[in-house]
Formats: C-alpha cells, sequence, structure tokens
C-alpha cells in the first residue's frame, strides 16, 4: 500500500510501469526501488536462505545486509533494496547461492 | 588510472559538508555516493533539527539535504558521482577501485575523507530473520522516501532517539505503534521526542525486551518480557504483542571496512558504536592524507555530522596549500560548535567515548 495523504512529505512518483515477480505482473512506479514495489503490494517474503531454506526480507533498505537479495533478469544476488525497477523486468525468489553470469574466457 | 585532488567517499551529511568545505577553500573535489541521490540518511528525516543555526536548527532534515546538495552543485571545482560504490583502498598505492555502473574505475585521490556513515545494529532472539523485521532506518526508508506504508502494527525496539522519531513518524504514515521497548531503565533519546509518541498513547516500556518472533513466512506478533536490573528477564513476565512488523532501533556502527583497509589505527569505543579510527583535532587518522567525519569517525546526531565533515574537508584542502587568512578563526569556530553540540546531559555518551579516544601517533590530542 502507498502513502497517498501525508502531514509533512509530498511524494512525486515516477510513471507507472509494470515488472514480474515469480510470474505474477505487478504495477510499480518509476524511481522505486524492486523491493519498495514488493512491499507496496505486499509482498514481504522475497527469497528463501540458502543453507536453512527460511523465509528472507529486506532488513536495512541501504544495501548493507544482503538479505534483500533476489534473482533479477537471470541474475543472482542483486541487492532489490538499492536497485531501481524497471519496466518489463523479472524478479523472482532466489533458491540456494545463485550462480554468478559465465565469462567469455577469450572465446 | 584517475588522478583526483581530494575524494570524498559518501554523500551523507559529512560527506556534503566536507566536500563543500574544501571545494570553498579553493581544492578540486570528487564526492563518491552509492545511492542514485545525495544527502545520505538526512533525505528520510522529517523532523526539525536541534543545534543552532549553523547546523541548520528549526530545518527538517530532508530539506538540510536540498540545501547542501543545491550549494554544492553551484560550485565548479566539485565532481559529483552518484550510484558508484568504492570497493576498496590499496595503501601500497593510495587506490581506490570503483564500481560504477558495472564498469570498474581506479582512482587515486591526493586526500581521501571517509564519510561512509553507520549500518544498523541487530539484536539476537529466536526468529529474528523472519521477514518484518526491519532496521528502523530501512521503515523510514519505505515510508518517508518513497512513500510506502511500511506496516499495519509495529513494535518498537530501542527508545533512543531513532526509535522515538521513527515511531512519531510512524504515527504520522498511518501506522499503529504497540509500543517501544527500551532494556534501559530509562528513556535514552530525548524527551521531547518521547512525549509526542506517549502523548499519541504509545506505551514505553523501560526494562522491557523482545523474547522472540512470531510467524511462519513473515512477522506475526511476539512475545515481549521484562527485565530485572541485572539485565535478566523476570520469570512469568512475558506478554504477547499483535503485530506485522517488528523495528530494531538498537544503534548504529560506524562503518569504517575502508579505514581498516588502509591501515588506520582503529580503537573499539562502545558509546561511539564500536570500532573508530584514531584522528587528529583536524578529523586526520594515523595514515597521513586520510581523514574520517560523521558517524564512520563515531556514531552521533547529523548536526555533529555536519561540523565535523567541514573540519575534515578544511584540513584536507589546508594540507594542500589552500589556505585563507580566516581558517584559524573557521577551524576555532567549528570546534566550539562541535564542543556546544556535544554540551550537557545529551552529549555526554559521545563526550566520555571521545575520552577514552588514544591520541595519534604523529598527532597527539591537545589538551583542552
Amino acid at each position: 500500500m502507498r502513502l497517498s495523504n501525508h502531514p509533512i512529505l509530498t511524494f512525486r512518483r515516477g510513471e507507472k510501469i509494470s515488472f514480474f515477480f515469480n510470474g505474477q505482473p505487478l504495477e510499480a512506479y518509476l524511481g522505486e526501488t524492486i523491493a519498495a514495489s514488493l512491499h507496496a503490494a505486499g509482498i514481504y517474503h522475497l527469497s528463501d536462505s540458502a543453507e536453512k531454506h527460511r523465509a528472507r526480507g529486506f532488513f536495512c533498505a541501504i544495501g548493507q545486509c544482503s538479505s534483500c537479495m533476489m534473482l533479477v533478469n537471470g541474475r543472482p544476488n542483486v541487492k532489490t533494496c538499492t536497485t531501481l525497477v524497471k519496466p518489463g523486468m523479472v524478479v523472482e525468489s532466489q533458491q540456494g547461492k545463485g550462480q554468478l553470469p559465465l565469462w567469455n574466457n577469450g572465446k | 588510472m584517475e588522478q583526483r585532488e581530494i575524494v570524498v567517499i559518501g554523500g551523507g551529511p559529512a560527506g556534503l559538508s566536507a566536500a563543500l568545505q574544501a571545494a570553498h577553500s579553493g581544492a578540486r573535489v570528487t564526492i563518491i555516493e552509492g545511492e542514485k541521490r545525495l544527502g545520505g540518511q538526512l533525505i528520510k528525516q522529517t523532523h526539525m533539527f536541534f543545534g543552532s543555526h549553523k547546523q541548520h536548527a528549526g530545518t527538517r532534515g530532508i530539506d538540510i539535504a536540498t540545501l547542501l546538495e543545491n550549494e554544492l552543485r553551484a560550485l565548479p571545482n566539485v565532481e559529483i558521482i552518484l550510484g558508484a560504490t568504492v570497493l576498496g583502498y590499496y595503501y601500497e598505492d593510495g587506490a581506490l577501485t570503483i564500481e560504477d555502473h558495472e564498469a570498474f574505475r581506479l582512482m587515486i585521490p591526493k586526500r581521501l575523507i571517509v564519510a561512509s556513515g553507520a549500518s544498523e545494529k541487530f539484536l539476537a532472539f529466536p526468529n529474528n530473520d523472519l521477514p518484518g523485521v526491519y532496521g528502523a532506518g530501512a521503515v523510514q526508508t519505505l515510508m518517508n522516501v518513497y512513500g510506502v506504508k511500511p506496516a499495519q502494527r509495529v513494535l518498537m525496539i530501542g527508545a533512543g532517539n531513532i526509535g522515538l522519531i521513527v515511531s512519531y513518524q510512524l504515527l504520522q504514515a498511518g501506522v499503529e505503534v504497540a509500543a517501544v521497548l527500551e532494556a534501559a531503565p530509562q528513556i535514552s533519546g530525548y524527551l521531547v521526542h518521547a512525549s509526542k509518541i506517549l502523548r499519541l498513547g504509545v506505551p514505553i516500556l523501560t526494562r522491557h525486551s523482545i523474547k522472540e518472533a512470531l510467524g511462519k513466512h513473515t512477522v506475526e506478533g511476539a512475545i515481549i518480557h521484562r527485565l530485572d536490573d541485572r539485565w535478566q528477564p523476570v520469570p512469568h513476565s512475558e506478554q504477547q504483542i499483535t503485530c506485522d512488523t517488528i523495528c530494531l532501533a538498537v544503534g548504529l556502527s560506524p562503518l569504517c571496512d575502508l579505514l581498516w583497509q588502509a591501515g588506520c589505527a582503529m580503537q573499539y569505543i562502545a558509546e561511539l558504536g564500536g570500532y573508530v579510527a584514531l584522528r587528529d583535532e583536524g578529523m586526520q587518522t594515523s595514515v597521513p592524507g586520510i581523514y574520517v567525519a560523521g558517524d564512520a569517525a563515531g556514531v552521533e546526531e547529523a548536526s555533529a555530522a555536519m561540523v565535523e565533515g567541514s573540519l575534515a574537508g578544511l584540513s584536507a584542502a589546508l594540507s594542500l596549500g589552500y589556505n585563507s587568512p580566516a581558517d584559524e578563526e573557521l577551524t576555532a569556530e567549528l570546534r566550539q560548535q562541535l564542543d556546544d553540540l556535544r554540551a550537557g546531559p545529551g552529549g555526554a555518551k559521545i563526550r566520555s567515548g571521545l575520552e577514552k579516544l588514544h591520541p595519534t601517533a604523529d598527532n597527539p590530542k591537545e589538551v583542552t
């Protein structure tokens, strides 16, 4: 849920866009981080921990704690609390530690 | 390899003030900020600042960020790099490695000012990893930066200034605050902040702590308990609280990884939030040419961070030969401002922490 009336702040939101969370289309506004857009949509459980598979959400929202990491456009371990949402972005809950993208070793 | 005169790491209150002062002194300044905008934690502060007009008292934190940014952007000798992360400092050649929009940069500054801020402390209790256990700063970011309602009903842990201010901000955003818990026997933040939330009916429970968080995939509640005067749980004092968010406001630790890497002499001082770098009165660390300011130098209010930043910026510029006849007076004035901010009972913790700080080898601490 987004705030509309605030006694002090006025929120200037960017253009309304849509992105995907685990295949489900969601609305967001440009300028929001992925984690903020998900939170506004009521999604707090972002990924599962690699070993004990416990639910993971964000904690610090400033890119320090690594609790909010998800798979974004196929790339693992993206800090969704500081990465801005983009139109059509494919955001998925991450299971396991994730694989680094393969580099073309001189090929 | 890019050469720079003064690099400031961090675009919060300390870094902005450091860059401004150094640039006003005539130095060429590069400020590097990890976020996409300047201001650091100021951009979440909807309350008006205390202190004196020199640190913008009476102005809301968010407006101070804009003031400082506009002033900085008007200066021709300032380079602003946003959305870039400083990855490391290599003392062998004084190089900074930087990730800037998926490109790798190497930069060698003549002087380095580290104003990297602080990170939230965590608290140990069962289920503390459930989604819905958030740092107080995270909740502020959601509601004050992105305009997202962070929760329906919050249990706040910690009655320091951050816990009290964020509780008030939650109420402003239409969020219920079930209670504020404080393990100490008294409220540690300013009473003016405590009164605001008490008047709105939020209980502040001193000598109380969280025993465990409840919930399966997200927070659904918490068990709290009373503590005795030896900080031990009082048997059978448990109460169940219904809430969807547990907000931790249990202090901050200086982010000083780069200072460790640079080989700066460090000391653990609980009152300052953890390990901090030794420094002289001009905020220069034990490594010549490396300065520190703001929460990275010891967790304190933003007002003090701004003054420390100005001091660091001034000394760094001076050491490069950018001097003016007014410098001595300005230095004395900035030191006086710091003393004033740290005077009184509110500054007792900081004063006691700073007194424990060893003098740096090259720059013995002056006895005043």
